[in-house]
């Protein structure tokens, strides 16, 4: 049945707003560099594509912060973890957010706490547990010993992010997609200058002029990986997370390095995997899960030289003689130095004749550890609070007399095949200065956007650091122009599939380009490949894109997405093309070029594109020198201060 | 040009959200929380939001959470997603 639009139609309307600080995207980061350049002084406009109180990866909640390590109970030192998570990514890794993380994350979490967040343990639910200090009311994950990563009550902090952006007087723009950045010829380079945005609803377009912006947007998605029926479970994040930010910086100049790293796919649960957090399993939110086999048999946890563990709080300490170990969102198998406690790998468990399926059985735990995977981190994480939790109880789910089952042979729910990927895993992004600058003057990035980013504490604190930088750096200068051409242009581009009739649908395309990515770049890679791939996403974007067709905003944002999706597929592929050998960390095997992480190679490649001619950079790993003393020199203003 | 908007509900082969119209104020508050913009207001005044683009929805349950009234909407994964489980066992 065809029904009315019910908003108002507002194509044809433009309004043009100023501020100094523009922000896109309203996600965690987003918000967080919202506040600190409301909090210098600065006018900021935000601008969300959902709506800001729930919006973004972190939208519904999420459990646990990772590596906030200026807690009062770490027994890390910021220098020590992030240098751990350099090493353990083979350096390649992001030092200088990661260092902000581990440096700045806690004074977020106070900031939440102050915003009306919850991050501690104030009616007392897990007093005495081992996870639990019982002076500060924090909870820990993971490494009960050194206490750097944090259980956290994440359903309440987006709503409260968004009452205290309203509460500093933040203009905040939900419905409406930001879709290009403007940009200046100066002397000194290209410099952004602005962006433009369209209403989702109503269609009108926003032409913004700042003195500073700064991408918050998502990583790229729906790359690999779609399903045209249930898009929505095509991937681990939201579905209108699938990378415009990459794709308007791109198409604007912008420079980004490891966009040749994906890895086999994780989550789909439109297709082979299962809606994350409700299978049975021992990693992440359901780290330390007692795990049994088809018989009830328990499966052994073992320490990082084999020795089996014999308690439960053995699964949460380091192993004899080590300091701490690595565990989290972007740690899959870590370095013997970091590795932590594990159950036996499954082909060890097959020769020792355990059975499928397996299972997680909590009620073999002690009583508050079921309690805290069972209630409060699977409850907390993002969609699991309903879709999770609520949905399984009422099947009767009751974790004291039933034990929820695992599928595959690990924790991801599903075996993916090799072309299946996604950027997941610390995937590639935009590479910056320490201010988190882009190479165009007036442009910040943080989160999701950032090369080798990871989870929410890595958002937060990215993203304030970066309202801090771009407030500062908006202070000092002042408007520039946006070309009235580049308006006219950007229009026609947004514009043109609703003046196409019954035509191609997005899923369509969308379609194409992951079936074409599957087959073009997949796991193995070789020129000839790459270059028939791009071939047929340049046929795509001459031939197809025009023939888009939709019948109101909504689908236009949805067509929109998909033209980016192209564009992050492009770039994905030349990046491919520039890295001539094959990697371990990068999760890339050229056919062509299959040796593995030679010297010559061992250094962040850069893309960009300039005039439509792509451009390669080469950057050591190091670039960003002693993390801790590059750190000091720039932010002599913050230490001390903390968060306000 | 001038263009009027239409919508069409797009089908899925999944139904992420029902809602009981006897408990369902038509409030809109799910249709405004939703970061996907599944849902567009019901033309009749009081009555549950149409659920246009099923097929998009992310399952993160952030209706369900901004409903005032428990029951009046409900989230459910397709089918092939209810993850099996059953009584302990002890060896």
């Amino acid at each position: 049945m065809e029904r009315q639009w019910p908003y108002e139609n507002q194509l044809g309307q433009e309004e043009v707003l100023r501020c100094d600080v523009l922000v896109l995207g309203g996600g965690l980061a987003g918000c967080y560099a919202a506040i600190a350049a409301a909090r210098a002084g600065q006018s900021v406009i935000v601008v969300e594509k959902g709506a800001t109180a729930r919006s973004g990866a972190a939208g519904s909640g999420f459990d646990h912060w990772e590596v906030a390590c200026t807690n009062p109970c770490c027994k890390i030192s910021p220098k020590e973890m992030a240098e751990a998570f350099i090493d353990e990514q083979d350096h390649y890794s992001n030092g200088i957010a990661h260092y902000i993380e581990c440096r700045e994350g806690y004074d977020r979490l106070l900031d939440m706490e102050r915003f009306g967040g919850k991050i501690r343990d104030t009616e007392d639910e897990f007093k005495g547990a081992a996870f639990r200090d019982d002076e500060t009311k924090l909870m820990f994950a993971y490494d009960y010993e050194n206490r750097y990563t944090l259980r956290v009550w994440g359903s309440t902090f987006k709503p409260a992010l968004y009452q205290e952006l309203l509460r500093l007087g933040v203009r905040v723009l939900d419905r409406v997609e930001a879709t290009a950045l403007f940009t200046e010829e100066t002397p000194a380079g290209k410099r952004c200058v602005g962006a433009s945005g369209m209403q989702v609803r109503t269609g009108k377009f926003y032409r913004f002029y700042a003195k500073s912006t700064i991408l918050t947007m998502s990583r790229p998605a729906r790359i690999w990986l779609f399903h045209p029926d249930l898009v929505g479970l095509s991937e681990f994040r939201p579905t209108q997370s699938i990378g415009s930010g990459h794709a308007m910086g791109f198409r604007a100049g912008v420079e980004f390095t490891m966009m040749e790293k994906s890895v086999k796919g994780e989550f789909s649960a439109a297709g082979r995997s299962f809606p994350p957090y409700s299978t049975g399993n021992n990693h992440n939110t359901w780290y330390a899960a007692t795990m049994v086999d088809a018989r009830g048999v328990e499966i052994p946890y073992v320490d990082r030289d084999g020795n089996e563990l014999k308690t439960v709080l053995e699964r949460y300490l380091p192993a004899k003689g080590q300091k701490f170990f690595l565990k989290g969102g972007v740690i899959d198998e870590p370095k013997y130095e970091y590795r932590g406690p594990e159950t036996l790998p499954f082909e060890e468990l097959m020769r020792r004749g355990y059975q499928l399926p397996f299972y997680a059985d909590l009620s073999r735990m002690p009583e508050e550890e079921r309690r805290v995977i069972w209630g409060m981190m699977v409850g907390e994480e993002g969609k699991t609070k309903i879709p999770v939790l609520q949905s399984l109880t009422e099947r009767g789910f009751d974790p004291e007399k039933d034990m929820l089952q695992s599928y595959g042979t690990g924790w991801q729910s599903a075996a993916f095949l090799a072309q299946e990927r996604q950027l997941f895993g610390a995937p590639g992004g935009i590479i910056h200065d320490w201010d988190l600058k882009t190479n165009l003057d007036g442009l910040y990035a943080a989160g999701d956007q950032l090369f080798a980013s990871d989870c929410c504490g890595f958002a937060a604190s990215t993203g304030y650091y970066a309202g801090r930088k771009a407030a500062s750096a908006a202070k000092k200068t002042d408007f520039g122009q946006i070309s009235e051409s580049d308006v006219a242009k950007e229009k026609e581009r947004l514009y043109a599939p609703l003046y196409v009739e019954d035509d191609m649908d997005w899923r369509e395309l969308n379609m194409a380009i992951s079936k074409a990515m599957q087959n073009y770049c997949g796991g193995i890679k070789c020129k000839d490949l790459l270059l028939e791939g791009l071939h047929l996403l340049e046929k795509y974007e001459r031939e197809d894109v025009p023939t888009l067709s939709c019948k109101n905003p909504h689908e236009l944002m949805r067509t929109h997405e998909v033209m980016d999706i192209l564009t992050v597929s492009k770039m994905i592929i030349q990046a491919c093309l520039l890295r001539e050998s094959s990697s371990k960390p990068l999760c890339f095997e050229r056919s062509d070029f299959p040796a593995m992480d030679p010297a010559k190679d061992r250094h962040f490649i850069t893309i960009r594109q300039e005039n439509g001619k792509i451009i390669a950079g080469h950057v050591p790993h190091d670039y960003y020198g002693d993390i801790e003393e590059e750190y000091e020199k720039r932010n002599q203003d913050y230490i001390g201060g903390g968060a306000q | 040009m001038s263009i009027s908007f239409t919508a069409q509900t797009y089908p899925a082969s999944a139904r992420p959200l029902s809602f009981d119209e006897s408990l369902c104020m038509g409030c809109n508050r799910c249709v405004n929380i939703c970061q996907v913009d599944i849902l567009l207001p019901n033309a009749t005044a009081g009555k549950p939001p149409i659920v246009c683009y099923p097929g998009e929805c992310y399952y993160c349950g952030s209706c369900v959470m901004a409903c005032p009234v428990p029951g009046a909407i409900r989230l459910r994964h397709p089918l092939m997603n209810e993850t099996k489980f059953v009584p302990v066992k002890k060896p």
